[in-house]
């Protein structure tokens, strides 16, 4: 059984793609730039499981990453 | 001396005449006309041979092949400089910037933030409605002929006035517009008189909407960039935001142009992935990214500035770089199946915008102008196919997408 996950954008790398906010907007917001930042404290409501590794796959900067807890 | 474009202090050749290439490894040249019909085969072969190739054209110029060498070089403004962004035949001294693109650290930063607010994508789906009605109006203009040239009558049009609506111009002078980037984007690689007068005569164009502006204030964007502060409070200069035009104009238009046209042309020639797409409707998301990946527009440059080593191969200053992010798009060792366009692909971390910090500012723009394209193409013209007695053809140079693109069609229903 996995654990919890945790999704982290790292703010020296992400360049406001924005493609987790298209394919997880349950997880990620944008600032007035552009950039994405984890909602709240990152945790990933159980069933965002795909979601959050569908994020972490698609950033063009490899600056999500994802924890299991 | 009898041409006119020759008494210019700074012009360059007119047209110089490039050699038809014979060895693609040690000379190549992205103008050559194979590589503008189908550049595919000529990366793989690159690709094959060396993570970075030289030609002696351009003045001595590095093409990386891989996605990883496009990555370390995108992201290494220390030996690599913005401040030219076109590889050309000529490098005359620099007299027009257009920050951010062609801005370095530390002046980057600041001018990029200046224009991110206005392109985010909540801002974005305020522009949708107007783009949807644009798409059906050029569409109503040719539905019943079934048949038309979909780059003429309707890919061009979308990306112009989508523009011309965000800046507060009117959209009829998309056309201009046009003529200017033609003149900067393709003859400009080779003819620097047809660059220098596009460029002149669209900094007369905005510099008259910046003095209206000032007596009569609007709420468009080139009026959010004239009561933008710099990180000192200051306004911007006149020739920033002149600059900054001239960028929005250039980057957004022949780009998505290109975007849009290349995927009307995949799905025109591929029946199952239009029928996919049609019955599936939902698949458009991943459909755009994957289109965006295969059939990427816009290919950039640097100039090296010191030298350096990228995935173990010598790279020296005094040379350009053509930075293709369509290449690495294109790379096996990135993405499987790296030649098919597969419209569901789950993993897909294309660089159709770049990578690193000039990582296109209009992204969401052109990523909402394609869907909202395609869908609308697709909701009104579901069948349709390449017009066999037509000839699709090819932009030459920095941006790569149909020029031409006859097609055949049924209307819906």
């Amino acid at each position: 059984m996995a654990g919890k996950l945790k999704v982290h954008v790292d703010q020296e790398k992400c360049q406001g793609h924005a493609r987790c906010k298209s394919l997880a907007p349950e997880l990620f917001n944008l600032d007035e730039f552009g950039n994405a930042h984890e909602i709240g404290d990152g945790s990933v409501p159980a069933g965002l499981e795909d979601k959050a590794w569908l994020a972490q796959s698609n950033c063009p900067e490899i600056a999500i990453e994802v924890v299991e807890e | 001396m009898s041409d006119p474009a020759r008494a210019m202090p700074d012009a360059g050749p007119v047209i110089s005449d490039h050699p038809p290439v014979t060895d693609w490894i040690h000379d190549f040249d992205h103008t050559d006309p194979r590589w503008t019909e189908n550049p595919f085969p000529i990366w793989d072969e690159l690709r094959a041979a060396s993570p970075v190739v030289h030609t002696d054209r351009f003045l001595g110029c590095y093409m990386p092949t891989t996605y990883q060498a496009v990555r370390e070089i995108a992201n290494d403004t220390e030996h690599f400089s913005s401040r030219r962004v076109i590889v050309r035949d000529i490098r005359p001294e620099i007299t027009a910037t257009a920050p951010p693109i062609t801005s370095d650290p530390p002046e980057h930063k600041p001018a990029k933030q200046l224009l991110l607010p206005p392109f985010t994508p909540d801002a974005m789906k305020k522009l949708e409605p107007r783009v949807r009605a644009i798409c059906n109006e050029l569409i109503d203009e040719f539905i019943n002929d079934g048949k038309c040239d979909a780059a003429a009558r309707y890919t061009r049009h979308i990306p112009v006035r989508a523009i011309a609506h965000m800046l507060g111009i009117a959209e009829k002078d998309g056309d201009l517009f046009i003529k200017w980037i033609h003149g900067i984007l393709e003859l400009g690689i080779k003819d620097d008189a047809a660059l220098m007068s596009a460029v002149r005569e669209m900094t007369e164009y905005f510099a008259a909407h910046l003095e209206q502006r000032k007596q009569n204030p609007t709420d468009d964007l080139i009026s959010t960039l004239m009561k933008a502060r710099d990180k000192d409070g200051e306004p911007l200069s006149d020739s920033h935001v002149l600059g900054s035009l001239r960028l929005l104009l250039i980057a957004g238009i022949d780009t998505t142009w290109s975007a849009i046209g290349s995927s009307l042309w995949h799905l025109a020639k591929t029946p199952a992935d239009r029928e996919r797409l049609v019955a599936e409707p939902e698949l458009m998301p991943s459909a755009v990214e994957e289109l965006l990946r295969a059939y990427s527009p816009v290919t950039m440059a640097r100039e090296v500035i010191k030298e350096t080593v990228i995935s173990g191969c010598p790279i020296k200053p005094g040379n350009m770089v053509l930075l293709s992010f369509p290449a690495a798009n294109r790379d096996p060792a990135m993405f499987p199946d790296a030649d098919k366009v597969v419209l569901d692909r789950k993993e897909n971390r294309h660089a159709a915008f770049g990578l690193g910090i000039h990582r296109c500012v209009g992204s969401n723009l052109a990523r909402m102008e394609m869907m909202v394209a395609i869908e609308e193409w697709l909701k009104r013209i579901p069948d349709f196919r390449l017009d066999p007695a037509g000839q699709v053809t090819w932009s030459e140079g920095t941006v790569r997408g149909p020029r031409q693109l006859p097609l055949l069609f049924r209307k819906a229903g």
